[in-house]
């Protein structure tokens, strides 16, 4: 585990909201200096604080208008295979996100698609027909915000 | 709005490479860096490029729980959304905030350090949120994919 300080903290705020930032941009906002916050980033970095980066594309404008959020349970359980599942299902453009869930359902799955009904064509060609695929849940996003959580 | 096929390539290269330098994009994308540095303030400035934002480890961070909280509000009272939401964002554990159409109203993505942590945070924090008629959990096991490529 990572231990953190409180000016770790406010640089992971900080590229939280823009990862862009310049290290010299970073450091005159927290007073440090630029050596010290490069040596915070590189130290961040390497113990793997920071797992990606994520670009905040506006969807409806790219022609994507529709997000669902589909639950999958697999069918025959024991008798699928989960890598099986995983790679067949990862292997589909149109799905962003597959967390894999305890609960209700197996999977969690984020899907675009640009209108509901290229979204039925998604569901149907490529969901349905998925090796192991049982029960299906979805629901439409309409509202998205992300937090900066617990820093 | 149009974007043409320079903005898509350079986009597909930025989504592959969200953290390469303009340089680095431009000779992806066959562009020239200068070009390639307009477009990219383009797409910023029209709003297509909302930002580019680190995802935090929080599991690296010592954050162990991750659970995905599906949410049905009792809508008999019409501020419930509001009033709903306006308190989850006052929970320091909620990382995202959604609302659906469909049989789940709104999802809270709650982390928490460890399963004992997760029960004070259920108990102390969520459970008292207004207006829940009903609350089922996922427990997030873990990401086989994440923010994929758009196909564009």
């Amino acid at each position: 585990m990572i231990n953190l300080d409180d000016t770790d903290r406010a640089l992971l705020r900080a590229l939280a909201q823009d990862s862009t930032q310049s290290t010299g941009a970073l450091g005159r906002r927290l007073g440090l200096s630029q050596p010290a916050t490069w040596r915070r980033l590189k130290r961040l970095r390497e113990e793997g604080a920071i797992a990606r980066t994520r670009l905040d594309l506006d969807l409806p404008a790219l022609g994507f208008g529709v997000t669902v959020f589909l639950g999958i349970s697999l069918a025959a359980k024991g008798r699928v295979s989960l890598a099986d599942f995983e790679r067949a299902v990862s292997a589909i453009p149109e799905v962003q996100t597959v967390q894999h869930v305890l609960g209700l359902y197996d999977y969690r799955l984020r899907v675009v698609a640009r209108d509901l009904s290229d979204f039925e064509r998604v569901l149907r060609r490529r969901i349905m027909t998925l090796p192991g695929v049982g029960a299906v849940d979805a629901n439409v996003l309409l509202s998205e915000e992300r937090l900066p959580g617990p820093l | 709005m149009q974007i043409d096929d320079s903005d898509r390539r350079l986009l597909r290269q930025l989504m592959a490479a969200p953290d390469a330098s303009t340089a680095m994009l431009a000779d992806r994308a066959g562009l020239t860096e200068a070009t390639c540095w307009r477009r990219l303030e383009r797409l910023r400035s029209r709003g297509i490029l909302r930002g580019q934002r680190a995802v935090i480890d929080w599991r690296a961070l010592g954050w162990q729980v991750e659970v995905s909280l599906r949410i049905t509000l009792d809508k008999t009272n019409p501020r419930a959304f509001d009033e709903f939401i306006a308190a989850a964002r006052a929970v320091p554990e909620v990382l995202e905030i959604q609302t659906f159409l469909g049989r789940v109203d709104v999802r809270l993505n709650v982390i928490a350090r460890d399963m004992i942590h997760y029960q004070q945070v259920y108990r102390d924090r969520i459970l008292p949120l207004p207006h829940i008629a009903d609350l089922e959990a996922l427990m997030h096991l873990s990401d086989i994919k994440s923010d994929a490529s758009l196909p564009i």
